[in-house]
């Protein structure tokens, strides 16, 4: 996702779209901007933090941003005996 | 304060600094009577549960600060608790 004009706190902040997913990753509720803290790319299964504390993820903890990319999912390891 | 059951466990090599070394939970959360809310957050561990374990969960920002140590870390879920028991009634 592009914007050039935006706050000045967020310049050079990389934003991606993210759709959440259930623990076995199928698709649930709506797309969100995250900013990306961790260069994700499109396709990757990533996690996110929301609200107050994805700020802090970034460089400039003062920042108007509710939803952070703090990781790239290598494996979700799910318990069998449910 | 949330109550829920770990499924489960992220692996993830690339994460923000402040998550490294840490264990990173799936919680299926529940209802005192341990029914499933369908719905499941990941949480990050602070008092070595695991897989199986019923657990209490605290989802706020200063709460994970505390116990994780961290200043003003990017962390929002975290596990305070293993539950041993929860008691009904009046």
């Amino acid at each position: 996702m592009w914007a050039t004009q935006k706050v000045d706190t967020l310049r050079g902040a990389r934003m991606l779209i993210v759709q959440p997913l259930t623990h076995d990753l199928a698709e649930r509720g709506r797309p969100l901007v995250a900013v990306d803290t961790v260069s994700a790319a499109p396709g990757q299964t990533v996690f996110i933090v929301k609200a107050r504390e994805a700020a802090k993820a970034l460089q400039e903890p003062f920042n108007p941003v509710d939803a952070a990319i703090v990781g790239i999912v290598d494996e979700v390891s799910l318990s069998t005996e449910r | 304060m949330f109550l829920g059951r770990v499924i489960g466990e992220v692996v993830a090599t690339v994460k923000h600094p402040a998550l490294a070394g840490r264990k990173i939970l799936v919680v299926d959360m529940m209802g005192p009577d341990r029914k499933p809310l369908g719905e499941s957050v990941l949480a990050i561990d602070s008092v070595d549960a695991g897989v199986g374990d019923f657990v209490l969960v605290v989802d706020e920002g200063s709460s994970a600060a505390v116990v994780t140590g961290l200043p003003d870390p990017p962390i929002r879920t975290v596990i305070v608790g293993v539950v041993d028991a929860v008691y009904e009634g009046s």
